[in-house]
């Protein structure tokens, strides 16, 4: 008898294990995604969970991450917003923005607006919260956005040294809800730049105790920190009280729910414990469709990919030949095959949403030719030594982009030495703003504001990274900056689009797209393409 | 045994000093600009470059850093991460997930590891032999990522048992899933040697004469072979447990466990020196501590190892 039980005694004690395991078994309800319950009601009310990744601050001028800018969309209320149809800036915690010069700008305030401590908001408080980000020793991320107005250069003196003043010169704050600012050159374009986060105001507190206001910022905006930011876990908004702006919220709250892995985040929406993502990973695209149906989609956005050229670099002087580049990639085939279809293909320098974008504005050049290709490499005189490709190692699917393009450039234009340089971002910066690669590599650009000129300043302006240089684009942009018109001001830049994708230093790749997908219970999702992603205020809650 | 402990705690600080050297050296010494690294493909204004390399000391040569981070260390200040937090802080509110993470997998890897491994020991070329050897190579042959996605689906989204990510519903529900897929490679490791090594003191001359002279079969199992033959798996338990305490990376990544390894993870892939050198070291104190608790172990199971001559 002793050796029986003696037997199963192991066997006991692996069943008592297992019992072990599966008898804590959550018994909670578990929401299926794919259950599809009707439309949600359009009443106010319940709250909502979306899937993050950690922000790195949550103090406006401290931040130009995504992540961070979706949580900031609820807190704050800029000077100006971008209409979510087409990208045109339209009032929000301003009333009215006017300029006779493009240079001179004139804000007006709503009255009686408060923060959610009860502070009111004033002109000083924009004026201060812009000095802050502005002011070089305060190492704040967003300083790069101020750099247009009148005093940016005397806060960030080039040698690190203490600035004389702590103030932009730029800004007069002329009664409390009249703020006047001054830029250093003409600008049409500055109204698009207030409706990014880094211009909202700032309360007192900010600057009483900026530690303790990164984890609770205290803004203007529907909805108000509810308890502090717990880092890596969550981040969680309430609406905000006395709120008398023009976007109150409907829900009550908003769950931030923070990620590491976004195939995590993804696996938990799919089980009903998040309600909104905004970027489902490519590689889960078909599952997406799938499983989400009406409630996935494919948004536009305004980052782009290329492909950039060190000009230096003798080798790669003739445009014939950076030509040649651009007709063997096949970006058809690299978006279907690497991106399951999920980024598009570009055909101009500037992303397909943004008002301006020319359909076809590179025409021939970036479209697989791959005999015309070989017929330019020939004309420029082919190529010597070894091709060498720079990117970064932080996605794998840039070395994967990387190698077809390699392929590309062997099989179609015959360079047989081609190299891979990959390497950490934190390497591949100072090599590529130092002029010392020896090939092309990868150029991203997240769009800041959605204006063609964000991206010809942005990677072609002054010291750009592929040294290439023409007075007629510099001169075409500066008039577009002046222009007194919008329609006036994109001819200008249609014209520097036009010389940059002639003399080619830059290779437009593809264009980013998003995947979002959210659950059943929530409804009136809106995500728009540009700085606030989805409108939280707007969200309904089946509850 | 005291003064055998006493000594094993002062070799303890020279292999801290060496280890923390080698890692700040290999953190640091790495060519690139992490804070360029940061903005990504924008490039930063001057004044704000030099302020961040000024705050992170990583302007200064190495050994300069060193003896910062080693005076910062003694006063109890880990140095600041690249948001502006303390190191310390940080660790403060993770250790404890990464613990219980930790712990909860060690032990189901001895109960799981044990009991598997003397089951099949006893029922030698049967199917549950069989069954727990093809069932261990598989464990251990797929990636434990793979294996941890593959739970989630499982068990958090088709049968909903468990939450499929984050420790919110505490210890230990949420800990169950991710602390399982962390054992399962030891669990196989585990029951492997068990079963292998009590096949082998099962056929040692003592057992024949214990089971001859008429004592139960589950005794001479127990008592006999089983004590003798568990000293080779309770070093690797005692290693392990350094093991699992590191090697929750990549678990915490898939089940989003607020813990250390999660923060590894990051710092590792932000280049945070002073983040990736603070947690090493406490890794590293771990492991010692885990080592000298086998040592002190051996003793008990094995009355022939003496640590005192």
């Amino acid at each position: 008898m002793l050796t029986a039980r003696a037997g199963r005694l192991p066997a006991a004690l692996l069943a008592l294990a297992l019992l072990a395991v599966a008898g804590s078994a959550a018994a909670g309800c578990v929401r299926r995604s794919d259950e599809d319950p009707g439309p949600v009601p359009d009443v106010p009310g319940g709250t909502f969970t979306v899937a993050l990744t950690e922000p790195d601050h949550l103090t406006p001028g401290r931040t130009t991450s995504s992540y961070s800018l979706q949580v900031l969309e609820g807190l704050f209320d800029t000077p100006l917003a971008l209409d979510p149809a087409d990208g045109h800036a339209v009032p929000l915690a301003a009333e009215s923005i006017s300029t006779d010069d493009q240079r001179v700008w004139t804000l007006h305030f709503r009255p009686g607006a408060r923060f959610h401590n009860g502070e009111p908001v004033t002109a000083a408080s924009y004026a201060d919260a812009w000095n802050a980000a502005a002011y070089g020793p305060n190492g704040w991320e967003a300083n790069g956005y101020f750099s247009q107005i009148d005093g940016y250069a005397a806060l960030n003196p080039a040698d690190g040294a203490k600035p004389p003043t702590d103030r932009l010169s730029g800004l007069e704050v002329v009664d409390d809800s009249t703020l006047k600012v001054t830029l250093g050159a003409p600008f049409s374009q500055f109204p698009m730049l207030l409706a990014f986060p880094a211009f909202a105001p700032l309360p007192k507190a900010a600057f009483a105790d900026p530690a303790g206001y990164d984890l609770h910022p205290v803004g203007n905006g529907p909805f108000a920190m509810d308890g502090d930011w717990r880092h890596q876990q969550r981040i969680d908004l309430r609406r905000a009280g006395g709120y008398t702006g023009p976007r109150p919220a409907t829900a009550d709250g908003v769950h931030f729910r923070i990620f590491t892995s976004k195939d995590t985040a993804f696996t938990e929406l799919r089980a009903g414990h998040v309600d909104f993502m905004a970027s489902v990973p490519p590689s889960r695209a078909y599952e997406a469709k799938r499983t989400f149906g009406k409630r996935y989609s494919v948004r536009p956005s305004g980052t782009m990919d290329y492909l950039g050229l060190p000009l230096w670099d003798t080798r790669y002087a003739k445009p014939e030949l950076r030509q040649a580049i651009s007709m063997a990639i096949d970006r058809r085939g690299i978006t279907r095959a690497i991106f399951n279809e999920v980024f598009a293909p570009a055909d101009s320098l500037v992303a397909g949403m943004i008002p301006g974008h020319r359909a076809g504005a590179c025409g021939e050049t970036c479209e697989y030719r791959p005999e015309r290709a070989k017929e330019l490499f020939d004309r420029a005189g082919g190529f010597t030594g070894t091709l060498e490709l720079y990117f970064a190692n932080s996605d794998p699917t840039y070395e994967q982009w990387m190698t077809a393009v390699a392929n590309e450039l062997k099989q179609n234009l015959g360079i047989r030495a081609i190299a891979f340089r990959k390497m950490s971002g934190a390497d591949l910066g100072p090599i590529l703003n130092g002029h010392k690669a020896t090939g092309p590599y990868r150029q991203n650009w997240v769009v800041d504001y959605p204006s063609v000129q964000n991206y010809l300043a942005g990677l072609l302006g002054p010291n750009n990274r592929s040294g290439w240089s023409d007075p007629a684009f510099d001169r075409a942009l500066a008039l577009g900056n002046a222009a007194p018109t919008a329609a006036e001001s994109e001819e200008h830049y249609h014209e520097a689009e036009s010389i940059a994708l002639r003399a080619l230093p830059l290779i437009p790749l593809w264009n980013w797209q998003d995947q979002t997908a959210w659950s059943s219970r929530i409804g009136n999702v809106l995500v728009d393409p540009y700085v606030a992603g989805l409108h939280l205020e707007k969200v309904t809650v089946r509850h | 045994m005291g003064r055998y402990i006493a000594r094993r705690l002062l070799y303890a600080v020279p292999v801290l000093l060496a280890t923390t050297f080698l890692i700040h050296a290999m953190v640091f010494v790495l060519p690139g600009d992490p804070i360029q690294g940061l903005a990504g493909d924008r490039p930063v204004p001057a004044a704000v470059l030099a302020e961040l390399h000024r705050r992170y000391h990583l302007d200064d040569p190495l050994v300069v850093q060193y003896a910062k981070y080693l005076g910062g260390l003694l006063t109890g200040d880990l140095g600041r991460t690249f948001t502006g937090e303390p190191v310390a802080d940080t660790l403060a509110g993770r250790w404890q997930v990464t613990l219980r993470l930790g712990l909860t997998a060690w032990f189901l890897e001895t109960v799981l590891g044990v009991a598997l491994g003397v089951w099949a020991a006893l029922r030698k070329g049967r199917w549950a032999d069989n069954a727990v050897l093809a069932g261990t190579t598989l464990v251990i042959a797929v990636p434990v990522y793979i294996v941890g996605y593959l739970a989630q689906l499982l068990f958090g989204v088709k049968l909903g048992w468990f939450p499929v990510a984050g420790a919110e519903d505490g210890w230990p529900t949420a800990y169950l899933l991710p602390g399982l897929v962390l054992a399962s490679f030891g669990v196989a490791y585990v029951a492997r040697l068990t079963r292998a090594s009590l096949l082998e003191n099962l056929r040692a001359d003592y057992v024949r004469t214990a089971g001859a002279k008429g004592l139960p079969r589950w005794r001479v199992v127990v008592r006999h072979t089983l004590r003798n033959s568990l000293i080779p798996v309770v070093t690797f338990l005692g290693i392990e447990l350094g093991s699992l305490m590191a090697g929750a990376v990549v678990t915490e990544y898939v089940f989003n466990l607020p813990g250390v390894g999660q923060q590894v993870f990051q710092a590792i892939q932000l280049r945070e020196g002073p983040t990736v050198v603070g947690i090493t070291t406490a890794l590293v104190l771990v492991y010692c501590l885990a080592n000298l608790v086998v040592d002190v172990l051996y003793g008990l199971l094995d009355p022939r190892i003496r640590h005192d001559q």
